[in-house]
C-alpha cells in the first residue's frame, strides 16, 4: 500500500468526519429549544467540521502534487474568530431576555455585561 | 481510479449533500427563529456551511484558487456577525 493510496484514505476520513460535524451541528441549531443550547451545537460547525474539510484539502492538495498549507490559515482564523462571535450572540440573548439571567456571580456585585456605570444608573432612573 | 479514489469521490459527494441539507436546515431555522439571536445564528451558521461548500468544490475541482474566496467569506462571515450582534445589543454599530 503505498503513501498515494494511504493520504486517500485519509482524505476521505477528513471529508467523512467534516461532513458528520456538519450536519450534527445544524440537526443541533435546528432540534434543540432554548436559544442558549442552540447556540452551542453551530460552533462545532465552525471549528471541528470546517477544520477537518480544511485538512482535507491540505491532504489533497498533497496528492495532487502542489504543497499548499494556505488553508491552515483560515484554520487559525476561524479558531479565533469562533469563541468571539458565539459571545456576542450569547450577549445578544441574555439582553433580549430569551434566556433565564444567569444567577448572580460569587463576588462582584453583577455580571459585567449587565453592569451600568454609576454615573448612567441615575439617567435611567429618572422617568420613573 | 483505484478504489482509494473511488472512496474519496463518494466522499465528496456525500460531503456536498450533506453541507447543502445544512444549508436549507438552517434557513429553515432563520426563517422560524422566535428570537433575534437564533436568526444571527443561523446566518452565521449559513455562512460557515458556504465556506464549506467552497473548500469542497476546490477539492472537487483540484485547483488552488479558492484559498482566497474562503478566507473572503470567513472574514465577512465574522465582521457580518459581530456587526449584526452589536446594533441588536446597542442599536448602532460604530458609536
Amino acid at each position: 500500500m503505498s503513501v498515494e493510496i494511504l493520504g486517500t484514505y485519509a482524505v476521505t476520513l477528513f471529508l467523512l468526519i467534516g461532513s458528520g460535524f456538519a450536519a450534527v451541528g445544524v440537526l443541533g441549531l435546528l432540534k434543540f429549544n432554548d436559544s442558549m443550547t442552540r447556540l452551542h451545537a453551530p460552533t462545532k460547525v465552525g471549528t471541528v467540521g470546517i477544520g477537518a474539510l480544511l485538512l482535507a484539502s491540505v491532504g489533497h492538495s498533497f496528492l495532487i502534487g502542489g504543497s499548499s498549507m494556505h488553508e491552515l490559515l483560515i484554520m487559525a482564523f476561524l479558531f479565533v474568530t469562533a469563541p468571539i462571535s458565539a459571545n456576542f450572540i450569547a450577549k445578544v440573548n441574555i439582553h433580549s431576555r430569551s434566556c433565564e439571567t444567569p444567577p448572580a456571580p460569587l463576588q462582584d456585585s453583577t455580571w459585567s455585561t449587565l453592569n451600568v456605570p454609576e454615573e448612567e444608573r441615575e439617567v435611567e432612573e429618572k422617568p420613573s | 481510479m483505484t478504489a482509494a479514489t473511488e472512496l474519496m469521490n463518494i466522499a465528496i459527494f456525500v460531503a456536498f449533500v450533506t453541507l447543502a441539507l445544512g444549508q436549507i436546515l438552517s434557513m429553515v431555522r432563520l426563517v422560524l427563529g422566535p428570537t433575534s439571536g437564533d436568526r444571527i445564528l443561523a446566518l452565521d451558521t449559513m455562512v460557515i456551511n458556504a465556506l464549506g461548500l467552497v473548500v469542497l468544490l476546490g477539492i472537487y475541482q483540484g485547483v488552488q484558487i479558492y484559498f482566497e474566496v474562503s478566507l473572503l467569506i470567513a472574514m465577512l462571515g465574522f465582521v457580518s456577525t459581530v456587526a449584526l450582534a452589536r446594533f441588536k445589543l446597542r442599536g448602532d454599530i460604530i458609536e
